[in-house]
Formats: structure tokens, sequence, C-alpha cells
């Protein structure tokens, strides 16, 4: 087994990867940008070391700089995590070039299902079902009319570089085709430095359905349940659970052998994950695999019982998967909120800054993998993700009510938070009737905002607002060196005069002595 | 002790006496017996007639909030006696104004320049935090006197960027 890993990533994810390591007895190495000395990631480590400026593309995209540590620190493996350099076969290829084992997939899996364009062609081969289109970049407008002719409109035009969103075009009809084209080959070039489009029958608001997969380097390949991923705002995902409530076991099974099926027809190895857009019908067709841990992993590790970390792990030392499919066992139900530093009533804007109170859940069921602590400033150049808080239980409506109980112990002061946006979608009705597609969260925020204090009855209201002023009062009482305002203006301390401005002088020299 | 304390844009009158147990209160002249301790920093027990409310205390470089349970109330204090802090507040809704950053970034542009009239609600500059822009806008109607903002410079909350009158 490795004696030593190097994380090459940051936050939650890095910090969850550390605690792997040392439940399996392995030595941490972590790697941390200047505005990161005091990330949790650095503080757990065991060894850690600086590798650049706060902008990604100078520290943790910097490959030179992160084999250098791993060479220094004597690291045998380098796991990536997800973002940054997980999907990058040109870094998996530099460390085998090192000698250092790359946790993940080879490089010439991650090429073949990095280009959507290819892994379309190499699934065709394998007779694995994805949505009608073509598997080659469109020549020309008229060769994308013909095909969209057949597939029939609405047609979705997308970059085969493609992620997020960008070089991604919806076709209603012919007439808006030749502009909709030309204009996604150039945000793919722009965005991704390649501007080949292809073009693919649009799914009009369906299900996005995810199968975990698992393989080892001796050929065994299994797959670990799905996950549904439709709750989904500008093509990022919000909050995931596995079960999905519309899979039942046949399907679950056919879903899971074709994932297995596109992972061996790419000769992959280590965890991987195999999307779906799934239709009204339930028919469910092949999207893309992502080469990586997903950020989602947690419900199934909590539905199947295993650590797809130390699995990951173990998979890269060249171990056997120490099961077969028909141990894998499905039971209970997992949901899991991102929590991300943005403001929920200001459009989700991101809120970076100092954490100053930090409230955390915990009890039966509750899992929280976390990147933050109280007195943290997080920094404004990366990924908002703070925190995931999973709820598990033994059905649905009890994961529902237990992440709402635990939703409710959560409180971040000093930055805004999206936690009131998960009160929001579980207590909404077609969430709980597992009506979901990837249009849902758009309707859902499109309604008017039932915020808490429009939806509770008005004396409730009234009653919150008497113990607003009681509470505001006794801080003030209980507590006055720190409820004076910094701004000086709002002192509500029964001192007058020169004491009081002494006392205004102390707390100024107090709050800066304590910074 | 007597505060006035505003909630939801109503004022208050809250007077605090403290009793044997806890704490006999007056609000708006109604007398109110409450039990209250500061179990950590910002985080407030209060028992008023058998039932427990756990209130948090969140304080920004410009704001005040009391959270009792998932709502948030925005709450100003001030001690009636305190005749500063009643000048200090009328003062704010005429003279001019500070727009002050909200989060830490980085000042992408700016959308006015120096003295010119902006409306309520317009945006004054941008500022960039997580790969997102926000614009910044002017709370109130009147003409830009100072803009302290420079494009590309970072910022931090409760950093002046403009001056509107």
């Amino acid at each position: 087994m490795f004696k030593k890993i190097l994380i090459a990533n940051r936050g939650e994810i890095a910090v969850r990867i550390i605690r792997a390591c040392r439940e399996m007895g392995i030595a941490t190495v972590a790697v941390y940008s200047e505005v990161d000395r005091a990330a949790l990631h650095v503080r757990k480590s065991d060894e850690a070391y600086p590798i650049g400026p706060a902008p990604a593309g100078e520290s943790y995209l910097r490959m030179d700089k992160i084999l250098d540590v791993a060479k220094r620190s004597g690291a045998e493996a380098i796991h990536p995590g997800y973002g940054f350099l997980s999907e990058n076969a040109t870094f998996a290829q530099a460390c085998a070039d090192a000698g250092v084992k790359f946790i993940g997939p080879t490089p010439h899996s991650m090429k073949l299902m990095g280009s959507k364009t290819s892994a379309r062609q190499q699934m065709e081969k394998a007779g694995v079902p994805f949505v009608p289109g073509t598997s080659r970049g469109l020549a020309s407008s008229e060769e994308g009319e013909q095909v969209a002719e057949r597939i029939g409109y609405p047609v979705m035009l997308k970059a085969a570089a493609g992620g997020g969103g960008k070089g991604m075009r919806l076709v209603h009809t012919r007439q808006e085709l030749r502009s909709a084209l030309e204009s996604a080959q150039s945000e793919a070039q722009r965005s991704f430095g390649d501007s080949e489009v292809y073009i693919e029958k649009a799914i009009i608001n369906p299900r996005h359905i995810e199968m975990q997969v698992l393989a080892d380097e001796h050929g065994n390949t299994v797959w670990l349940g799905e996950r549904e991923c439709s709750i989904q705002r500008r093509h990022q995902k919000v909050l995931e659970e596995a079960p999905s409530p519309i899979v039942d076991p046949d399907m679950r099974r056919r879903m899971g052998e074709v994932a297995v099926k596109v992972a061996q027809a790419a000769n992959y190895t280590n965890a991987g994950t195999v999307e779906f857009l799934v239709d009204p019908q339930k028919n469910f067709y092949f999207l893309e695999m992502n080469t990586r841990l997903q950020v989602e992993h947690p419900v199934t590790e909590l539905t199947t019982g295993l650590d797809l970390v130390h699995l990951q792990i173990h998979i890269a030392n060249g171990e056997k998967l120490p099961f077969a499919q028909s141990d894998i066992q499905i039971r209970g139900h997992a949901i899991e909120c991102r929590i991300y530093a943005e403001d929920p009533d200001n459009n989700y804007f991101p809120s970076p800054g100092k954490i100053t109170v930090l409230l955390q859940p915990s009890g039966p069921g509750i899992r929280r993998d976390s990147g933050m602590y109280e007195g943290w400033n997080v920094p404004m150049d990366y990924d908002p993700l703070l925190a995931k808080l999973i709820g598990y239980a033994s059905d649905r409506q009890q994961a529902i009510m237990r992440l709402e109980r635990a939703l409710y112990e959560y409180f971040v002061a000093g930055i805004k938070t999206n936690i009131s946006l998960f009160l929001r979608i579980l207590g909404d009705a077609d969430f709980q009737a597992g009506k979901l597609d990837t249009g849902y969260l758009d309707r859902l925020l499109a309604k008017a905002n039932p915020a808490v204090a429009s939806l509770a009855p008005k004396p409730e209201i009234k009653a919150m607002e008497t113990i607003a002023v009681i509470a505001a009062g006794m801080f003030a009482v209980l507590d006055p060196a720190s409820s004076a305002n910094k701004n000086g203006d709002t002192g509500g301390t029964s001192s007058g005069g020169a004491e009081k401005i002494l006392s205004n002088w102390k707390q100024q020299g107090r709050s800066e002595g304590l910074r | 002790m007597v505060y006035e304390i505003i909630v939801g844009g109503k004022p208050h009158r809250l007077e605090l006496e403290k009793a044997v147990a806890g704490w006999e209160c007056r609000l708006d002249g109604q007398p109110i017996h409450v039990d209250a301790l500061i179990p950590r920093r910002d985080v407030l027990s209060l028992l008023v007639d058998g039932h427990c409310y756990e209130i948090k205390r969140e304080q920004t470089a410009t704001d005040l909030h009391m959270w009792v349970g998932s709502a948030r109330f925005s709450v100003e204090l001030r001690d009636p006696r305190s005749l500063r802090s009643r000048q200090k507040a009328a003062g704010d809704e005429k003279g001019p104004i500070k727009i002050l950053a909200p989060m830490p970034g980085r000042i992408v542009r700016l959308l006015v320049a120096e003295n010119s009239e902006v409306e309520a609600g317009q945006g004054i500059v941008v500022v960039e935090a997580m790969k997102m822009q926000n614009e910044i806008k002017s709370p109130k109607k009147g003409i830009v006197k100072k803009i302290s903002a420079t494009p590309g410079a970072a910022v931090n909350p409760g950093d002046v960027l403009a001056i509107v009158e």
C-alpha cells in the first residue's frame, strides 16, 4: 500500500480524501495557494506545501509545481479530487511519466471520454443507447439541416469538448439552425479552443440520472446504483439523491448493465460515473462519462455502505475489487445539499468573506463533508462550494424530514449561503412527489418566494418580531462589548458621555487586537 | 435599561429590569417575563412563557440581524438617551451616502462618472467575486460626489466605493 498520497485539490473534497488516507494509515501531502494557507485541508494534512498565487491557473492547475511537490515530499500517488486537474489526461500522463500513481483512470480512457463525439463513436460501436444525432462534428449547416430533418426538431447543438452549458444551443426550427450553429461553434472555440459541434435530438426537460461504476485493473467492473441529479441551476447540480424516485430495481439493473458496458468499452479503471438523460417514458440515453470522483459520491456511499475513496486507493494500488456485483445491496435513501457561499436574496451572487458564526448540525443520519470553519475567510478565487450536508434514512420521506431538521440546525453568519433554498426545495410538493426534471429548479425559483415570514400565519410573524426585539435588547444587556456596532452609531449600552466614548475606543482596540 | 429597537421598520420601546429570576420586560408598555442567557458568542437562549427560542445574532460592517428560526430580522438598536445616535440617524436620510463593498472582490469597471446624476437602484460599479460579476447599486437618487473604486483593484467588505449625495 502507498505510504504517502498527495491531494491535488482544496476545500471539502481535499479534507474528505485526507480523512480516508488517515483511516488507512497513509500520510497526506496537501498543496495550497497563497490565499489558502488557513484553509481546512492545510490544517488537517500531515504535510503541506505552497504552490503559488491565488488564481487556479497559477497554483492548483500547475502540473509542474504539483509534481515537484510530490517528488520533494516522496508521495507515491496523487488523488486529484474533482475539478481542477481531475479530468486532465495530460496530467495523468505526466504523473505516469514521473513515476507517481494517478488515482483515477488511464490517460487513454480519459481522452476517449473527454470528447463527447469520440465517446459517442465508441458507444455506438458498443451498442449503448444514446440520444439520436451525429457522432461527429457537423461539417456544414446543410448537413445539420439534413440530420435535424431526419431526427425531428427541436434539436440540440453541443460542443464536442463542452461542459457547463457552454457551446450549447437549443434549436426549434430550420430557420434558426444556421446562426445557432455559427454562434455555438465560435463559443466552443472561445471556451475550449475547439470549435467541433455535433447535433442531437433535444429532449425537453429530461431527468438527469447517473450511475456510479467501479472498475479494478483486473477487468472487474461493477455498478453501485444511480443518483438523481435533476435539480440544477445554470447546469450546476444543487441537490442530489439516491436512489432516484422513479427508478425501480429492473430499470436500475438495466442502467447499471449499460454503464458497465460503457466503462468496459473505454477500458475504464477506478471510480467513474455514467450520466444518462431520461425522458418522460423512462427511456434512458447515454450522455457522457465523468472520469473522476463526483461531488455527490456520498449519497452512493450511504446507500451501499461502501467507502468510494478507500476503494479508489485500493484499486490504484493494484488490488482486486473485494466484492462482486451480486454483493451490492442498495438500502435506505440519501439526499445531499450543496451548501454554496451565495446570496439567495440577490440572484445567488457569490458571497465570499469571513465566517463570523458557524453552528453545524449533527445527530442521527446526518453526514457533513465541510471545508469551512468559524473565523475562516472564504476566498473569492474559487468555486463557492463550502460544504455538503447529507441526510440518510430508511426511506425518502424520513430522509427529507431529517434533512429539514438538520438545515434548521445549520447557521452560517458573516457570509450568505443557500441554506434557505434547500428548505424551499424540501418543502415543495413536486419535490416531495418526486416530480423532477432539469427545468424543475428554474420553475420553483420563478414562483414568488414564499419566504418563511410570509408563509407563516400573521400572528406567528408578529410573535417572531416580538422575539427579535426582546433578543436585540437582551444581547445588548448581556453582551454589551460586542453589541455595539463597529460604526459606533448603534451602541446600546446605558452608559453615556465620556465613559461611552472611552468604551468605544476600548472595543475598537480589543476587536483589532483579536483580528 | 431602555432601548428603542426598530424591527421591520417599526420602532419599539423595550424596558429591561433585572428580576430575582430572569428579567422583567416592558415591550411597548406590555409586561413580559423572560429568562435569557448567552451559551456562546452570538447565540441567545430565551425562555418566554415556557417557550424556548434560540436566537442568532449576525453583525456585518453595516447591519445587525436577529435570526429567529430561519427568519432573519433586520434590527436597529438605539439608546433613546443618547442624542448622538439620533442626530446621526436623522443625518443619514439626507446627507451623503457611502456606498460600501458588500463582499471581498475585485473592481471590474465603473458604470458612472463622478458628478453624474444617478437614480435609486442604478449601478455604480461592478465587483467580481468567485467568477461572478455583481453590480453595486446606488441606494438613492442623487449626484455621484466621489468614486474611490479603481478598476482592477481588490476591495474588502466595508470599503467605500463611492459617495452619492
